[in-house]
């Protein structure tokens, strides 16, 4: 993996107030980004206007496409010409991804999506928050493959954990989704960017041996293949059907089970060094609080009622939610007397910590259908039931 | 006679397959395999560096094309070429990127991608290859079929109102429109020459026959009686009103280059409209060959 520094042509380095959205955006181009197709939708519409408008001073495409089938469609096509690239939607626009997200998988095409979450399903609340695409992200498209999720929980960790999504997404040449929501997509905050030369980038695996004996989807050490990109003479073919190392379709169980195992294993196998959690007073903890994005903000003050009220309580947040600290859980539900997960939904990522628990520890859902975020007494209340 | 002896034969577009590819899919009779050597020829009269040129395909029998050609190709998704097609060309403007699909592909699925592109005249050019159903699949019925023309989904017969490209392809923005019959072997050559050195949004159609599903299902006879039935059916009409160009089930086929006109590409307007607006602060993007 080599590492380089931001270009500084795209690094707004200073203090400034911004919201999530434009956060994003800027992340993108602190990473590299040059190529950016999306299409509006609320609440994520922001970071593409902001894109919109910075990118013709730092060298760049913005394009506005048809809708989100073209705009995840042009970004894969831009990696293949060469480019870093994103784009950012919402729930509506994110199902309609999902097909070429697939194709992303199966081409092991870097690329990044942020998706600012609103309330769902349909058309659902436009304009107020949800959480309820997290299991979208990590199953949405058909057949089996594993993706990267990160969860941002302010504006300025939408800048930091975009730039960190870009980075795995080229380790790992895998989809990797900025998994905001609208609060975090809409609060204004304090956002930081450093200097171009502080801002380290994971540059894309290019190929640099001789050209004949090039085989686009033959694993490395590291089981990653080497990248190249259209217009250099490879003559190299890529497609979304099952195939071999050539990258020539192969349509047999052999072969599949070589193919999808690699995109399967290529990001479980390297999940301690992708997963990322903030934890707080778990030592003695007998009851720990999982939680992501807007909600680890809402929980930190229930976890404070709990602890006044002398309850040994700790927490985790979750920052990065795919591949989901599976480990993690098990250890701490051997210990343990159960988990409380607030999330703004019907219950998606409680499933996950149940399932990790094995039973040995409840998981109490606090559930939020969205448009809103929790009050914190009901949190409280949970800890409180989960601590007796 | 000796092994030595024999004469190897050789095909002779093999330099641009990839022959450990070799046997295709196609069936015999197909008209896709014509199309493909029309394509070669063209790209080797036309002399432009074969390592600039991509080729996308989404889904079907003619998105198999990207897999039997030799260069830069990307077997996509169903009707999602277009919009691939306009990422790899903006991302790397010195590419010559050609869309090789079908009509399900490029009309049905795809048909919202395939007129913005030629609304935005992004400099690609589209070989669509038409032989009025769904092959891949069966042989259903397509946004091309003929009205009356028998499908698998349409079993007494289609009676939707089918398009006729060319005149979507104008109406919408293209700067070069053509049709052809896969027969018209040096005219499809020639439209794709012209093409390649264009700047703009191409669209040459090639009408094909279908030989397993669509002439069996209308009982039209083999590939070969299909393939010179539209050749005969066809008159040439260069410059044709497009709004003329109806098909009928087994009528006549209006062919020709229909428009060739220049307008500046998508990367030509985005470069001189943000010059003029940000001044000095505009950093020009792929200006010396996009």
């Amino acid at each position: 993996m080599k590492k380089v520094k931001a270009d500084p042509k795209g690094v707004l380095t200073g203090s400034h107030y911004l919201d999530g959205d434009y956060a994003l955006a800027e992340g993108a181009l602190a990473a590299g980004c040059r190529f950016f197709a999306g299409y509006p939708i609320t609440p994520s519409t922001e970071t593409a206007e902001r894109f919109s408008e910075r990118i013709p001073s730092v060298g760049g495409v913005f394009i506005q496409m048809e809708d989100e089938l073209a705009s995840i469609s042009a970004l894969i096509g831009a990696v293949w010409g060469g480019k870093k690239v994103m784009t950012v939607t919402s729930g509506p626009g994110f199902s309609l991804m999902m097909e070429n997200i697939g194709l992303a998988c199966m081409m092991e095409t870097p690329l990044v999506i942020a998706n600012v979450q609103r309330g769902g399903p349909s058309t659902g609340l436009p304009t107020l928050t949800g959480q309820q695409d997290m299991m979208q992200a990590r199953w949405g498209s058909h057949g089996d493959y594993e993706i990267i999720a990160l969860c941002p929980d302010s504006p300025q960790e939408c800048f930091d954990l975009t730039i960190e999504a870009f980075n795995l997404s080229e380790i790992y040449r895998v989809p990797t989704f900025v998994m905001a929501d609208e609060c975090v997509g809409h609060m204004h905050e304090k956002v930081v960017i450093p200097p171009a030369d502080k801002i380290e980038l994971v540059e894309r695996k290019w190929h640099k041996g001789p050209k004949d004996k090039y085989l686009p989807y033959k694993l490395d050490k590291d089981q990653i293949p080497f990248m190249i990109k259209a217009g250099d003479g490879y003559r190299f073919h890529t497609t979304g059907l099952t195939h071999d190392e050539r990258g020539y379709p192969v349509i047999d169980a052999e072969c599949q089970d070589v193919c999808v195992r690699h995109l399967v294993d290529k990001i479980i196998i390297n999940a301690d060094k992708i997963i990322k959690l903030e934890e707080e007073e778990i030592g003695d903890a007998e009851v720990v609080v999982i939680s992501y994005g807007i909600t680890s903000r809402v929980t930190t003050k229930a976890v404070q009622q709990a602890r006044k009220a002398g309850i040994k309580v700790g927490t985790i947040r979750l920052i990065t939610v795919w591949p989901f600290p599976e480990k993690r859980i098990k250890e701490l539900a051997k210990k343990v007397k159960a988990f409380v997960v607030p999330e703004i939904n019907y219950g998606q990522i409680v499933l996950e910590v149940e399932r990790c628990a094995g039973g040995q520890a409840p998981a109490i859902l606090v559930p939020h259908c969205g448009g809103g975020v929790h009050n914190p007494d009901d949190i409280f209340s949970a800890i409180k039931e989960a601590a007796k | 006679m000796k092994k030595e002896d024999r004469r190897e034969e050789k095909n002779p577009i093999q330099d641009l397959l990839r022959m450990d590819r070799i046997p295709h899919i196609w069936c015999p009779g197909c008209g896709i395999g014509t199309v493909v050597t029309s394509f070669a020829e063209a790209l080797r009269k036309s002399e432009i560096d074969l390592d600039k040129v991509a080729v996308v395909s989404g889904i079907g029998c003619t998105g198999r094309v990207a897999g039997y050609i030799k260069l830069d190709s990307f077997h996509t998704t169903h009707g999602r070429a277009v919009p691939f097609a306009t990422g790899l060309k903006l991302a790397n403007p010195e590419l010559k990127v050609i869309v090789f699909s079908g009509d399900g592909d490029i009309a049905g699925i795809g048909g919202n991608h395939f007129i913005h592109a030629a609304r935005r005249n992004m400099d690609i050019m589209i070989i669509c290859v038409n032989n009025f159903n769904y092959a891949m699949t069966g042989g259903q019925v397509a946004p091309t079929t003929p009205i009356g023309a028998n499908a698998s989904t349409a079993p007494y017969g289609n009676f939707e109102y089918p398009f006729s490209l060319p005149y979507l392809a104008e109406a919408s923005g293209a700067t070069y429109v053509a049709r052809w019959t896969a027969l018209h072997l040096r005219r499809v050559t020639k439209s794709i020459q012209e093409a390649l050195t264009k700047r703009g949004f191409s669209f040459i159609e090639v009408i094909t026959p279908c030989v397993t599903l669509y002439a069996r299902r209308n009982r039209l006879g083999d590939g070969l009686n299909l393939l010179k039935y539209y050749y005969e059916k066809s008159e040439i009409q260069h410059g044709a009103d497009t709004r003329t160009l109806d098909i009928s089930y087994q009528g006549k086929l209006i062919v020709g280059k229909f428009i060739d006109k220049e307008k500046p590409t998508f990367l030509d307007c985005m470069n001189e409209h943000l010059a003029k607006k940000l001044g000095d602060k505009y950093q020009p993007y792929g200006v010396n060959n996009g």
